[in-house]
């Protein structure tokens, strides 16, 4: 499988607000705990992106609270399952800041949950740091709300890049209906021009679809596509590889940065052999340059996951890496 | 174009298929108590996933799928004897409301005792696809199909010839009599939910290395299969695996040759033309009216 050089920053929005959060840190009496929140999608569909979070962010208190906390003060996690649900993020957005009163939040594993919670946020001017991949999170700018990942437009700018490199200028775009499919959908087709790529056909899939050799067969139809361009999520994805191979179809295909980890190329089964996806710095720690000075990190936290939780990492608990640490 | 079209018809079958499975487990608890299961999808998951974990653990596959048809089998019993059986009284409503309710439970359990990723099983024949006029189909589709032939001739065979099946219908025809005839009422139904379950976690088995599994997949499952019985008419083994083809076929050309964002509306759309015509489904017999 081959892999494109990621965006391995967390994508950083406003560095004013970020001494706010700071400030906000020093300001309570030096003995109380910190008491940071989440709200993860721990269970339901979005689950494979929220549990390596939930271990990451677990690991990282500990490990945090055993080496005597942020300037002498422990950090207590108050951590909620979502579900997926929308609604329910916003529940226990809620109840973080007005029970628990937590001085920062982590989470909103979805693009969905993420903007259900974000208006919470920014009324009680808490800041709130999410690992959803769409840009519509961050844009336009708001004071109390950052995302790790990198957005949407950039994984398109980075498939586009490596189009454009290979000279596949005719995409046929086949997106997932659920949110991170929509919306990256959305921010390809408004970066297209500007790399001189024309979407000469489209094509969707219901994230739970079993069989999308009917899609495939459009695409094939059309002679003048040149490479498949595939943003979606879950289980999906997985399945569209799979026909993708069934069907013995030559055309190069891009995947997105949602099914980036170990378990889609397992569940590919051969499939993904040939695809191509835009990942961050961790799925690819031991392939990076000795200099580069993400490789010590990177490395020291896919040595402690792998150690504590006997799984491969996954790109996921990375954002969440990312995201605690700032 | 023609060789589209065949890939949309092998489309269509493949996912038929399994629609027709999944609704080939409502027929006997269908006909022995009016009460279209819920649970069903998640007998499906729970066969799927015991035989997903039973073989990572070193078993081999055929009998990890019978340790999961065993499994299904036994949360069918479960259902029926801790749940519906007690509640004998309520109306038909009360008892589909009480099979959703462990249709959660099923689901919360797996999280539990599973994990909550996505896992498949090998096929069986590989997964070298099969060439018909440039289309391909999966090896395994046959497989799903083959299944649901061997169970309809199985369930038509059990429901007509042994006496135990027309026990069955006698029941659904009227359990006063049934029980004055002689027949052992609760046997026979709590049969009735160990069979349909049982059936439930072979088809779950059958599709895993097809649609792939995870501990919420049976939802979907329950919500079209339930939608392939009703077209084909609720209760026939027959009406099963026709109204799950013909839905899978409706999604498949629907989606290839209009739009595949509207793929799941023209599968509805269908279901709502039939059961404005032909209310009991497109082989469905009269509808029984129960007094």
């Amino acid at each position: 499988m081959k892999k494109l050089s990621g965006h391995p920053e967390p994508h950083n929005v406003g560095a004013a607000s970020m001494t706010a959060a700071a400030s906000l840190f020093t300001a309570a009496s030096a003995q109380e705990p910190i008491k940071i929140g989440a709200v993860l999608s721990v269970t339901g569909p979005a689950s494979f992106l929220a549990r390596p979070q939930k271990r990451t962010i677990e690991m990282m208190v500990e490990q945090i609270n055993a080496s005597g906390g942020i300037n002498g003060r422990k950090i207590e996690l108050f951590l909620y399952d979502d579900g997926g649900d929308a609604n329910s993020a916003r529940t226990f957005a809620s109840r973080l800041i007005d029970q628990d009163k937590v001085v920062a939040m982590i989470g909103g594993s979805t693009t969905g949950t993420t903007m259900s919670v974000l208006p919470v946020f920014e009324e009680a001017e808490v800041p709130f740091m999410s690992m959803a991949g769409a840009l519509q999170v961050v844009k336009p700018v708001k004071k109390w709300v950052f995302k790790t990942p990198h957005t949407d437009t950039m994984a398109c700018e980075k498939i586009f890049t490596d189009l454009v490199s290979r000279k596949l200028l005719n995409i046929a775009l086949v997106s997932g209906t659920d949110g991170f499919g929509k919306s990256m959908r959305d921010q390809c087709v408004a970066v297209a021009p500007k790399y001189n790529i024309k979407i000469v056909h489209e094509e969707s899939f219901g994230p739970r679809d079993s069989d999308m050799t009917t899609q495939l067969t459009n695409v094939r139809r059309k002679s003048e596509v040149q490479a498949i361009v595939a943003p979606g999520i879950g289980q999906a994805p997985a399945i569209l590889a799979r026909n993708y191979k069934q069907m013995d179809l030559k055309t190069p295909m891009y995947v997105s940065h949602g099914v980036a980890s170990k378990e889609f190329i397992q569940l590919a089964e051969g499939g993904a052999e040939n695809a191509r996806l835009p990942v961050s710095a961790l799925l690819v720690g031991d392939k990076l340059a000795q200099n580069d000075p993400q490789r010590a990190p990177v490395l020291a936290y896919i040595k402690a996951y792998e150690a504590k939780h006997n799984q491969p990492v996954s790109g996921f608990g990375g954002f969440m890496h990312d995201g605690f640490i700032l | 174009m023609l060789s589209d079209l065949v890939q949309y018809a092998a489309s269509g079958v493949t996912v038929g298929a399994i629609y027709a499975l999944i609704a080939l487990g409502f027929t006997l608890i269908y006909n022995s108590t009016h009460v279209a299961n819920f649970a069903q999808g998640d007998f499906a998951m729970l066969g799927a996933m015991t035989t997903v974990f039973v073989a990572a653990a070193g078993v081999p596959v055929v009998a990890a799928g019978i340790l999961g048809i065993l499994a299904a089998a036994c949360a069918g019993l479960l259902l029926y004897r801790a749940a519906i059986s007690f509640a004998k009284n309520s109306s038909v409503l009360g008892l589909i409301v009480l099979t959703i309710g462990a249709a959660i439970f099923l689901k919360g359990v797996a999280q539990i005792v599973f994990d909550k990723r996505f896992h498949s099983l090998p096929a069986w024949f590989g997964t070298e696809p099969i060439k018909v006029l440039d289309a391909t189909i999966q090896p395994q589709s046959f497989v799903v199909l083959a299944g649901a032939a061997v169970i309809v001739f199985a369930l038509v065979v059990f429901t007509k010839k042994t006496l135990i099946g027309k026990g069955i219908l006698a029941i659904s025809q009227n359990q006063l009599a049934a029980t004055l005839v002689g027949i052992n009422v609760t046997t026979i139904v709590t049969l009735a939910f160990v069979i349909s379950a049982a059936i439930g976690g072979t088809a779950g088995i059958l599709a895993t290395p097809i649609t792939l599994t995870s501990y919420d997949a049976g939802t979907l499952l329950s919500l079209k299969g339930f939608a392939a019985a009703m077209l084909g008419g609720m209760g026939s083994p027959m009406g099963a695996v026709i109204g799950g083809l013909v839905l899978g076929l409706v999604e498949a050309f629907g989606g290839g040759l209009i739009s595949s964002a509207y793929k799941d509306a023209f599968a509805f759309l269908a279901i709502l033309v039939v059961l404005a015509l032909r209310p009991q489904g497109l082989v469905g017999s009269f509808v029984r009216e129960r007094v």
